[in-house]
């Protein structure tokens, strides 16, 4: 009986898990060719008189995402032999992708995004039947040009 | 109120510094929200339940950081930081920090 619930599992994880993270991807790559013109950088932390005819304000973006049964499965095998967790590296590129469109999407108006931060954080708790996800947190300075 | 996290203001000048400000709040899940959570870490995917409650006590904590400021008399606050920790089983602790200032 066991085995039909882990088997259960197990498939679950790798149909859905595979057509969601397909789904995700093809959703990311389109609005990152859409985004492409949005500029968004990490320098401009210090005073920078370019940046005087601007208004600035802080915005911040994030997303949580789940790993599905499978992966967690192929990465708990694999963490045996050691080497790279390819399952756990998807996520993670997912979700950092994810929260910079995030970040450009929340403010169309904005010329530039300087200052940008990525802060990863796993809302894991150890335990058994704890969920696995990750989430990143893109945030940094919309500038605004005033007339 | 403005708020930024580069040191400077675009366009104003910083008069006054008053120092470290802060805003924090705990946070803990729902039952059912988790429960939710669980099946969805079968199949994978994005935790909206999640999305939404992190970004909602962010904004809780911002603006608590942002009252603080104003007792001050601050009418800024740069270099704002963000910093999550878990301090128990199914809670998360969301910081935001920065500099109040008074800018012209």
């Amino acid at each position: 009986m066991e085995f039909i619930i882990l088997a259960v599992l197990f498939f679950s994880g790798l149909i859905f898990g595979t057509l969601n993270e397909r789904k995700h991807y093809r959703s990311i790559h389109k609005r990152e060719a859409e985004l492409i013109q949005k500029p968004i950088i990490t320098f401009g932390k210090n005073y920078n008189p370019e940046y005087q005819d601007y208004h600035g304000e802080l915005v911040s973006a994030n997303v949580v995402i789940s790993i599905d049964y499978f992966k967690k499965f192929v990465a708990n095998i694999s963490n045996l032999i050691g080497g790279r967790l390819v399952s756990y590296e998807t996520l993670l590129d997912r979700a950092r992708r994810e929260a910079i469109l995030r970040l450009k999407e929340s403010c169309p108006e904005a010329d530039l995004i300087i200052n940008t931060r990525l802060e990863t954080s796993s809302i894991t708790q150890a335990g058994k039947n704890s969920v696995s996800c990750v989430e990143v947190l893109a945030f940094g300075t919309a500038l605004y040009r005033v007339n | 109120m403005f708020i930024t996290n580069t040191e400077f203001i675009p366009g104003k000048q910083i008069v006054t510094m008053f120092g470290l400000v802060s805003g924090s709040t705990v946070r803990s899940k729902h039952v059912g929200k988790d429960i939710f959570a669980g099946l969805k870490n079968i199949v994978g995917g994005e935790l909206k339940a999640y999305t939404e409650l992190l970004s909602e006590s962010r904004e809780e904590a911002t603006a608590r950081m942002i009252a603080e400021a104003k007792d001050l008399g601050a009418n800024a606050v740069v270099n704002v930081r963000y910093s999550t920790s878990s301090v128990a089983a199914g809670a998360a602790e969301l910081y935001v920090y920065g500099t109040a200032v008074f800018v012209e």
